[in-house]
């Protein structure tokens, strides 16, 4: 009875922490973001403005964007560091890269099979966001963070060893070294350290957005949720949420698993868009580089961490010349950008400084959400 | 006898481990931060040791001495710029801001040194190595001064914590911050001392370590640092003979593995080890348990 009384008094408390409102105004902001730059750059490549080079980044912007969005759901709402999310990226990539080789003799349309790849990509990815997160997520933030940081050092290494294959009857084989039984050189779709060659591509401009606008979907329907509010109020205050019945663990987990299933949809999407694509593309520079993104979008901050990935993506390809000052640049703007949303001093200054500029505007700032 | 000789190998990787994650170790037990940048610090040292040798023409240990004090002027500077203005945050905040640093000191090296790898040149050029037991039994003196180092490193540590004001102070800071600065004790002062002899011993480590292996480039320090990250938390983060003890079960599996089980997936079995470690001991093997107040 008394179990029963906590759970009501939870969802009488939850209701109304974010007003509806604001829902409304990210909903419309993330989504318009979307849109109109999906619009902006197809007119662009249709019209002949836009060059062939930065077409080819019309997909990874897509995907980096899904991830920002992903990421943001460990890192914003639920509070905790994630390291490894290459590695989700990582298990959906080459999951997806098997999926559409194995169904490549049998449906003959290429976004079927990306769909198909992308639903099998995300139950794989969010199993191994499961497997990973039970025993994880019980510890604190530092440790949280190292331990999925090695996870994802051993998604690396295992691909760099694994080879999958079919056989003459298309069945899947895999070893762990050089030979499959069964399975001829024509058989092989990914060999170790090389990765998968030859790989049909299915991504397009229309898929990848598509797949944003759906992980946006997925997160922010959260985010607006009981659930989503849980996983909230529990980041700002674990013990408060602990005290009025809620489940830290199970909304943890539930925040991990879902970004990972996302993160591997992404990842998926991401290897489709390319011939070939080898392991060493997801180390720890880009799970580093994806929490880049979300902490110069705002850490919470959904279509800040959009905007960073699409122009985070873009300007390397701009900017060739100053590619070797690209991640110092980055490094320092890292640095600069924590300590001017979290030093107490500065923060109060640069806030004083944006009210006198917008006078209207309201003093809530993403950074205060994350305590 | 190949045992033998890869225990020692193991003991030798472990101690340089060891010795890195004594400075990740102090540092998060006195203000309570993961110093992600530690590594490169390594790196920076190796590096400073490198070019004084190959290109001033400094004798060895001397330049070993230089980079020291580099280093640790390099640790205190990092601490005043990009840690201290974050103190009392929340550890996401500190921890990206140490991922940052990390990120800069890997590519100023890049920028300042160049991508080329580097062939180091080792500590102990003028040491023979030892073969016993009918030549199947071998000890470079690289292993053999690389695990003395340890063992005197961890000594003097141990007795400057627990015997020597500093030290006192030290331990004070990292028990109770606030109630260490109602007695007097300059918090700052400690804190600053810490990251100075972590970043000292990274110096050393960098040498001992591209000694053995000797080749150097701004990434270097990168997975080491994560390795022994890694060593620390296995033996429980803020302790300093866990680090030890870590360091050295860490060393000995990755080369174990690298011998018997694949060289591939050395890594991969290190990282698995920590995980399960951590399932059964979340504090790691020496950790203590922190009852959360209300």
């Amino acid at each position: 009875m008394a179990k029963k009384r906590i759970k009501m008094n939870t969802r009488g408390l939850l209701k109304g922490a974010v007003k509806g409102s604001e829902y409304k105004k990210e909903a419309m902001i993330s989504y318009g973001i979307l849109i109109i730059g999906y619009i902006v750059l197809q007119a662009g490549a249709a019209a002949g403005i836009i060059g062939r080079n930065l077409q080819g980044q019309f997909v990874p912007i897509c995907v980096y964007m899904s991830l920002a969005i992903a990421l943001n759901l460990v890192v914003g709402l639920s509070g905790e560091l994630s390291l490894g999310h290459a590695g989700f990226m990582a298990v959906g990539a080459f999951s997806g890269i098997l999926v559409t080789r194995i169904l490549e003799t049998s449906i003959s349309s290429g976004p079927v099979r990306l769909v198909i790849a992308l639903i099998a990509s995300a139950l794989i990815a969010s199993l191994a966001g499961f497997i990973i997160g039970i025993p994880i997520l019980g510890l604190q933030g530092d440790y949280l963070a190292i331990v999925t940081l090695a996870f994802g050092e051993i998604v690396r290494n295992l691909m760099n060893v694994l080879y999958f294959g079919l056989d003459a009857n298309g069945k899947l084989r895999f070893a762990f070294n050089h030979t499959i039984d069964g399975v001829d050189t024509s058989g092989r779709i990914i060999t170790g350290a090389i990765g998968a060659t030859g790989v049909i591509k299915t991504a397009s401009f229309t898929s990848a957005a598509l797949l944003t606008a759906f992980t946006l979907f997925v997160v922010l329907n959260l985010k607006n949720s009981k659930q989503g509010r849980a996983i909230m109020s529990i980041r700002d205050n674990r013990i408060a949420g602990e005290s009025i019945g809620l489940n830290v663990r199970k909304y943890k987990l539930m925040a991990f698993v879902i970004s990972a299933a996302l993160a591997g949809m992404a990842g998926c999407m991401f290897a489709q868009g390319y011939s070939t694509m080898a392991p060493t593309k997801f180390n720890v520079n880009t799970s580093v580089l994806i929490l880049v993104f979300v902490v110069l979008g705002g850490i919470g901050n959904i279509w800040g961490g959009m905007i960073a990935a699409a122009l985070l993506t873009v300007l390397p390809e701009a900017l060739r010349q100053f590619a070797d000052y690209r991640m110092l640049t980055y490094a320092i703007v890292l640095i600069v950008v924590m300590i001017c949303t979290y030093n107490p001093t500065i923060k109060a200054r640069v806030g004083g400084f944006v009210d006198k500029l917008k006078p209207k505007k309201d003093k809530a700032k993403p950074g205060k959400e994350v305590a | 006898m190949s045992v033998l000789n890869s225990l020692i190998s193991g003991l030798s990787l472990g101690s340089v481990y060891a010795i890195i994650a004594l400075g990740y170790t102090m540092v998060y037990g006195i203000s309570k931060m993961l110093n992600f940048a530690h590594g490169d610090v390594i790196m920076v040292g190796a590096y400073v040791s490198f070019l004084l040798t190959n290109h001033a023409g400094v004798n060895a240990w001397v330049s070993l001495v230089i980079a020291i004090a580099i280093c640790t002027v390099l640790g205190i500077v990092i601490e005043r710029l990009a840690y201290r203005p974050l103190r009392g945050t929340g550890s996401l905040a500190v921890l990206i801001t140490a991922i940052g640093v990390s990120y800069f000191l890997q590519n100023a090296a890049l920028l300042l040194w160049g991508a080329d790898p580097r062939m180091f040149n080792s500590l102990f050029r003028g040491f023979q190595t030892i073969h016993a037991a009918n030549g199947s039994l071998t000890i470079t003196p690289e292993s053999l001064f690389t695990i003395l180092a340890n063992i005197i490193i961890m000594i003097v540590l141990t007795l400057f914590v627990n015997k020597t004001k500093a030290g006192k102070a030290m331990r004070a800071v990292s028990e109770d911050n606030g109630a260490a600065q109602l007695m007097g004790i300059n918090v700052n002062q400690s804190i600053s001392l810490t990251f100075a002899i972590g970043s000292g011993l990274a110096a050393i480590a960098g040498v001992l370590m591209c000694s053995a292996y000797p080749v150097l480039m701004p990434t270097t320090g990168a997975m080491p640092g994560i390795k022994a990250f890694t060593a620390a938390v296995f033996g429980g983060i803020g302790s300093i003979p866990g680090a030890m003890i870590g360091g050295l079960i860490l060393g000995v599996i990755e080369i174990f593995s690298r011998a018997y089980i694949s060289s591939e997936l050395a890594d991969a079995i290190v990282f698995a080890c920590l995980i399960i470690v951590l399932l059964i001991k979340p504090t790691g093997l020496l950790g203590k348990k922190i009852n959360e107040k209300v």
